[in-house]
């Protein structure tokens, strides 16, 4: 076990008296490197620290628990004695509530899941360097209409996390992580275009630098010639990479928090019909091909594969444990945190939709007439996930007589989110792991907006 | 009035030379102390009342091409000349020697906060949450949640770099905020209404918290009345304030040098060119009191400036960070931010806004016969390298003949960021800036948009209507 586990025993062996008292520690080590113009731009690499404390006393009316929290970007014992202070003084003010209390253990087994590659930490920085400056190499090689690499980027990082509380729960979780990602920009005559690759694991061996430099040259390239379409109701095609971002919105109205506090869609329809027969959609952090597999949620409790939709009939929501409290249920270990500065909440880790078995050519022959969409941008200010409202910038190339055909630039595509789940027509077995809390695969969605000319 | 330093004189000068040791052109150190504490109401309860603390130094070392840079959380001399070490291993030539770095004068700059934060008792802060969800529940029986949250942080930051600058600043921001849904037949819509500001306690004197959340819930409940935005190009009235979000994406990202200088932005080589409207007017401005991206020096120990990026539809100039500014042989604008010392600083802009014009903003509604008045944008993404543009509305009605009509539901308006800029044809007197956060390379900063009410001949609307 890690230093850091003592770390957070020490802390919870000095709770107070009536109080509950749980402490998240955390350490990170990265490295980033960035390639530009063949030489390193710059290289980055450090170790960070810190401490989320929350501190619940006993309302004296009997009116439940308040619930105070305090973090701190240091272990040092008089900045972590100093957060905890901090946190217990914040619980004096809060509203008592008798759905605030701490995950106790519920007896779920843990799914081991081994995210830790040691031969991470023995890789020498030189052998990182090399893999930025090569990536780099390679993208501007790849094709003579390649005009610029804005960025080639290494990086890797190493987390530890050890999570103790007065109510039993221990736990230690660990992963490392690599990646590397470029941005192209290509042009021909006065017309500039961009794309993006990256290669994503949790070692060395994982990287596919040949994967991220063909994406980012590809998705450049054609999309020179581009120009705006003319609006019209479209079949819009999305790429494995956009359909991650797509479930990670829609994720939004699957909490359990949103639906207990009125801000989902889909409140009160468990058991209805929300999405097309064919969708199937699960959150299961047990699979170690997940980007975001774990086998402890942020509570520490263990985490676990839930159902969200099967046949397109809604399951049920995550939980964390005051959502599920308030919900009158359990949690479903679905409790997330973005890192030692943040409270835990309900959230998604690890989606997945269940594959079909058309490849990417295959969904697009199977729809004929559409857009294929290759990346879309303005998620965060044109997808309401309370309302379902979606309207998104979109890049990508139509799709004639079942094939890619020009490409189409500023325009977006709208729909809400609602009738979007209903109307998916294919969804591809081009199924991809990829950062983030969503895999994606090609998906074809019927009777869209396209607003261009 | 001001305190001791983050890190004494004479260990910032050791530190700085042992950067150097291994050779490089550039030391730097950045330090920073940062508290902050919040507090969120949510389903009518304080759900959660929360403080942190953030202490440490970043150091950089400039090599040629190639920049090193280490962090540490701890400011004592060992810690410190360990990061040095670390951020100094790309120089790997050596040759450096021992370098002697002499830092100017201590000029300790205060805080300008009336009433900092910190000296305001909990329950004080709590009842702003407490009167913001009654004013907000009462603005009508359709309002079904509501969210408000108040956050304060102080920041204090000392950079001390190998050409001898010493700077600090301190830097005091107090926020609220509220989301309000409401529900209706329609489903559910929501409102959202923020105040950031570069400022104490001394905000609320001004702002009054009932204002805020009776716009978060009047936003949301118009929209439950609000029919799909249409699609295709359209006449676009901008209400002055949060537009300003259209020309922090249309063109401020395109005119940070880091684009500039990788050849990755539409503006390179425009500068003495017309790329706007003559009505265009563009001002970066880290000075201006009080707004939420003031500060009195940048990261990198560069003074606040005003910039004039735009003027009169002709481009003056980019702004510049220390890195670039030397390459150019020039002086930074004082656009050096970073989100904490655990960063590298990158060009940022501060408040970025657009000067007021002459014409009647009601007047400009009333001659535009068809079109859309957005009255609240939500945020926005460009690509800086081809200039096309999104921004998303949160308040937004049709104007038929003349006249601002119905409300319509949330969508992005997509456009390119030369090409809109030329289409500006109308600028009102009157003027409003907006507060946000701005997201770079994975970095956030806080920021300030602004422009008077102004119109658009078209541009690109996404809504679901045909």
């Amino acid at each position: 076990m890690s230093d850091l586990v003592a770390v957070a025993d020490q802390v919870v062996a000095g709770a107070q008296a009536g109080e509950q008292l749980e402490v998240y520690v955390a350490r990170g080590q990265d490295t980033e490197v960035r390639a530009y113009d063949g030489q390193v731009e710059s290289l980055s690499s450090a170790t960070s620290s810190g401490v989320g404390v929350r501190v619940l006393l006993p309302d004296p009316g009997g009116e439940g628990n308040r619930l105070g929290f305090a973090w701190a970007g240091s272990l040092d014992d008089d900045v972590v004695a100093a957060t905890v202070a901090d946190a217990r003084d914040n619980a004096r003010y809060a509203t008592p509530d008798p759905n605030v209390v701490l995950a106790e253990p519920d007896g779920v087994p843990v799914t081991e899941v081994d995210l830790w590659d040691p031969s991470l930490a023995a890789m020498p920085t030189d052998r990182k360097v090399d893999l930025a400056l090569s990536l780099e190499r390679q993208v501007r090689s790849a094709d003579p209409r390649i005009r610029q690499v804005s960025s080639a980027d290494y990086g890797d990082e190493r987390v530890e996390v050890a999570l103790a509380s007065t109510a039993g729960i221990r736990s230690f979780t660990r992963r490392t992580s690599v990646f590397l990602s470029v941005s192209a920009i290509a042009g021909e005559g006065s017309d500039t275009q961009t794309g993006s690759g990256f290669s994503v694991g949790r070692a060395p061996a994982d990287l596919d630098p040949d994967r991220a430099a063909t994406d980012a040259v590809e998705r450049a390239v054609r999309m020179l010639g581009s120009s705006k379409a003319r609006s019209g109701r479209f079949t819009v095609v999305f790429d494995p990479r956009v359909v991650s971002t797509l479930l990670s919105v829609v994720s939004s109205a699957l909490s359990g928090e949103a639906v207990v506090k009125g801000r989902s869609f889909f409140a009160g329809r468990v058991g209805e019909v929300v999405a097309a027969p064919s969708v199937t959609l699960v959150d299961d952090p047990t699979d170690p091909r997940a980007f975001g597999a774990a086998a402890y949620d942020s509570e520490g409790l263990a985490c676990r594969r839930n159902a969200l939709i099967d046949g397109g009939a809604l399951q049920g929501f995550l939980y964390d444990t005051v959502s599920a409290r308030r919900a009158g249920t359990v949690s479903t270990g679905s409790a997330v945190r973005g890192g030692f500065a943040g409270t835990p909440g309900a959230g998604c880790r690890a989606l997945l939709l269940d594959p079909g078995t058309l490849d990417q050519v295959g969904v697009l022959a199977a729809v004929g007439e559409g857009l294929f969409v290759q990346s879309v941008t303005g998620v965060h200010s044109g997808v309401n996930a309370v309302s379902g409202d979606f309207s998104v910038g979109a890049e990508g190339l139509m799709v004639r007589d079942g094939v890619l055909a020009e490409p189409v630039r500023e325009v977006t595509v709208a729909s809400t989110l609602q009738r979007m789940l209903q109307s998916i027509l294919h969804i591809g077995g081009d199924l991809q792991w990829l950062p983030g809390i969503a895999a994606g695969q090609t998906l074809a969605i019927g009777d869209m907006q396209l607003s261009g000319s | 009035m001001s305190e001791s330093p983050l890190i004494e004189t004479p260990v910032l000068e050791r530190i700085l030379g042992a950067a150097l040791a291994r050779g490089g052109e550039l030391a730097e150190v950045f330090a920073e102390d940062r508290q902050s504490s919040g507090a969120t109401l949510d389903d009518g309860r304080i759900e959660e009342l929360a403080s942190g603390r953030e202490r440490g130094a970043g150091i950089r070392v400039v090599v040629g091409e190639t920049t090193g840079f280490a962090h540490t959380a701890e400011l004592t001399e060992p810690a410190l000349l360990a990061a040095a070490e670390a951020a100094a291993a790309v120089a790997r030539q050596g040759g450096g020697g021992v370098r002697t770095v002499a830092l100017a004068e201590r000029r300790p700059v205060g805080h300008r906060a009336d009433v900092l934060p910190s000296s305001v008792a909990k329950p004080t802060k709590l009842d702003l949450l407490f009167r913001a969800d009654d004013t907000a529940r009462s603005a009508g029986a359709a309002v079904s949640q509501v969210q408000a949250g108040y956050g304060d942080s102080r920041r204090r930051v000392l950079i001390a770099n190998s050409d001898g600058l010493l700077a600090e600043d301190d830097q005091v921001r107090t926020r609220f905020n509220v989301v309000a849904v409401a529900t209706g037949d329609t489903g559910m819509q929501t409102g959202y209404e923020s105040v950031a500001r570069t400022e104490g306690w001394e905000v609320f004197d001004r702002v009054d918290v009932d204002d805020v959340a009776r716009t978060a819930a009047n936003r949301a409940l118009s929209k439950l009345a609000a029919r799909p935005a249409p699609s295709g190009e359209v006449p676009v009235v901008l209400a002055g304030g949060s537009g300003g979000i259209l020309f922090h994406e249309a063109c401020g990202h395109g005119l940070e040098a880091d684009h500039i200088v990788k050849d990755a932005s539409v503006y390179v080589g425009q500068v003495g060119q017309l790329v706007a409207s003559p009505l265009v007017t563009l001002v970066d401005d880290g000075t201006v009191g009080g707004e939420w991206g003031n500060f009195a020096v940048d990261d990198e120990g560069r003074p606040a400036a005003r910039n004039v990026l735009i003027d009169k539809g002709v481009l003056t100039d980019y702004m510049w960070d220390l890195l670039r500014a030397r390459k150019e042989g020039r002086e930074s604008s004082g656009n050096g931010r970073r989100q904490s010392y655990q960063h590298l600083p990158m060009v940022r802009m501060t408040n970025t806004f657009l000067l007021a014009g002459t014409d009647d903003p009601d007047e400009i509604v009333a001659q535009t016969p068809t079109g859309v008045y957005v009255a609240k944008l939500g945020g926005g993404q460009v690509n800086t390298a081809t200039g096309d543009f999104v921004f998303g509305t949160t308040e937004a009605y049709l104007i038929e003949g003349g006249r601002i009509t119905e409300p319509l539901r949330d969508a992005n308006l997509i456009g390119n960021g030369p090409e809109v800029l030329r289409r500006i044809d109308a600028l009102a007197h009157d003027f409003d800036m907006t507060p946000g956060t701005c997201g770079k390379d994975g970095q956030s900063v806080p920021v300030g948009c602004g422009q008077p009410t102004l119109r658009i001949t078209g541009v690109t609307i996404g809504g679901t209507a045909a």
